[in-house]
């Protein structure tokens, strides 16, 4: 993994009163929220509290009703708005991977480059593969998504973002479907591009990697953010009921049914 | 006496063989054996048949195959982008196109393009064009819905990281999701195939030059040609079967292999097998 080059990530993000409806279901009420170039900012809160969608917002996978974003220079919410162009800055990471099962891991990695910045094939290869071998996974470059675990592909999926030279990273819960002897991994890559000064935004639900690595620890709910601040805070030492009562039960879930009775 | 159960499927099995023997018994003796080989089965006669129903017959049902399932392929791609669109008018034309020809027989339209294209508008196109336009016409609806179903079969998540990595909405059409969505509808479309191919008698009720003839033509007039009764009908049923038989098995094909892809163990076991012989 020491291959890898330090990156110059440019870009932060804006948000300023971001709203989401999906119907009469409103699941994001109102978010403000800034990310600092190179900073690293972990997401984290219950199911349904609106932090994957805010996350999918960044980069337009879903449309907000109300707000601003800006990413990078580019203001996401202007319906004028290049959408390609932002999302060829902004690098995502799916729970699911979402690899293409159809291309293998090279071309996975070598598609966007190739048909989306015009890069010739053995520049694109050349840059897939650095980022492959980063990953520890060079080896596995003809093989196919579906010969590959899920940690392996979960690498992959950082590999191909990084391969389009983003400024934002954005994961979604990248570890939640992965075996757990595999999350390490994972996780440790995500550390090292968290040092190369990459900026990223990280919903996750293990707590252990957004105390060691994140700059800042947002705790959303209901659609709000409810509290934030320097991860040792917001998690080792919670100021809102809310955040207390979510951290006691996913630091120590077996306390929770004897605490309820 | 009460039985077991395994007694009681051995004695119903029993009882089905023996239904079925007595059956064929009853046919093989009491069937007229000289009258129904007269009707059908008399090869020595039609000669005269070969190698023009081979050459000409075969080669054109294979000819007005392909020239209509191609035509009905790429209408029928467009079709099911535009039912799978979000502009909401290209659904409701692709929804009336689809039920309007699912809904009359393929007959009707081969006989309005073949009698009234030239009626109507002078058209002077060869008799072909005519069966292609109208069984690619036909069998756009149905190649439609199966590539409509092969479409919403690619997880979300494949447009969505392809849209994430910056590609517009129809580069990842192109490069992602129709590739993945062909490979799932190849049994079923290899369905289609075959479909069109018997589709393609109906052309016999063109009234074509004998040059155009396929293989249902050559059958149909061999019964007066020959007098070997129905023996020319057996043998474009035969030669039906030699086209449809192997694509039948490669449709087979297909989908084990897609059932083999589609789950994780056997990918391990592909990995095996093609570490060893790397």
């Amino acid at each position: 993994m020491s291959t890898s080059t330090p990156v110059q990530s440019a870009a932060g993000v804006r948000i300023a009163g971001l709203r989401k409806a999906y119907g009469e279901n409103e699941v994001l009420k109102g978010i403000d929220l800034d990310v600092a170039p190179g900073e690293v900012v972990c997401l984290i809160g219950p199911s349904g509290s609106g932090k994957s969608t805010l996350l999918r917002c960044i980069n337009l996978l879903e449309t907000p009703n109300a707000g601003v974003i800006e990413v990078g220079g580019f203001t996401a919410t202007d319906p004028e708005v290049n959408i390609d162009a932002l999302r060829r800055r902004v690098g995502m990471v799916f729970q699911q991977f979402n690899l293409f099962p159809h291309l293998t891991v090279l071309r996975n990695c070598t598609v966007s480059q190739v048909k989306v910045l015009k890069r010739p094939k053995a520049e694109a290869e050349a840059i897939a593969l650095r980022h492959l071998e980063a990953v520890g996974l060079g080896h596995l470059a003809h093989r196919f998504p579906g010969e590959l675990s899920g940690g392996q592909q979960q690498r992959v999926a950082i590999a191909r973002a990084l391969s389009m030279d983003p400024e934002l990273m954005l994961f979604d819960e990248p570890t939640s479907a992965l075996d757990p002897e595999t999350v390490g991994d994972v996780l440790a890559i995500m550390r090292k591009l968290a040092q190369d000064g990459m900026t990223m935004v990280v919903v996750t639900h293990e707590m252990g990697f957004a105390r060691e690595v994140a700059d800042r620890v947002v705790f959303m709910d209901g659609g709000v953010v409810v509290e934030q601040g320097a991860a040792a805070e917001v998690i080792g030492n919670p100021s809102q009921p809310r955040t207390q009562d979510f951290l006691r039960r996913v630091l120590d879930p077996t306390h929770v049914g004897l605490e309820a009775e | 006496m009460s039985m077991t159960p395994r007694q009681k499927a051995r004695v119903s099995q029993g009882i089905q063989i023996g239904v079925f023997a007595l059956a064929i018994l009853l046919v093989v003796f009491l069937a007229n054996w000289p009258l129904i080989i007269d009707s059908f089965f008399r090869f020595d006669k039609i000669g005269g048949m070969f190698p023009a129903v081979i050459l000409t017959g075969l080669k054109n049902t294979l000819f007005y195959t392909l020239t209509s399932f191609a035509f009905g392929l790429v209408l029928g791609l467009v079709l099911a982008l535009m039912k799978t669109a979000s502009f909401a008018p290209y659904r409701w034309l692709a929804t009336a196109y689809i039920e309007f020809f699912r809904g009359i027989p393929a007959i009707l339209v081969l006989l309005a393009f073949g009698l009234g294209m030239p009626l109507a508008f002078g058209t002077t196109w060869p008799q072909w064009v005519n069966v292609t336009v109208a069984l690619g016409l036909s069998s756009a609806a149905y190649i439609a819905e199966t590539l409509r179903a092969g479409l919403q079969a690619v997880p979300k998540g494949q447009m969505e990281a392809a849209r994430s990595l910056g590609m517009p909405h129809w580069r990842a059409m192109v490069t992602i999701v129709i590739p993945q969505a062909f490979k799932i509808v190849l049994p079923p479309l290899t369905n289609e195939f075959i479909l069109l191919t018997k589709d393609t008698s109906l052309a016999y009720i063109l009234g074509m030059m004998i040059t155009q003839y396929e293989l249902t033509s050559f059958g149909r007039n061999g019964i007066t040609e020959y007098g070997a009764g129905m023996t020319p009908l057996i043998v474009a049923g035969a030669l039906y079967l030699v086209v449809t038989l192997p694509l039948s098995f490669l449709a087979r094909w297909f989908e084990k292999r897609s059932a083999q892809v589609s789950r994780p163990q056997r990918a391990k076991k592909l990995t095996a097998t093609t570490t060893k012989e790397a």
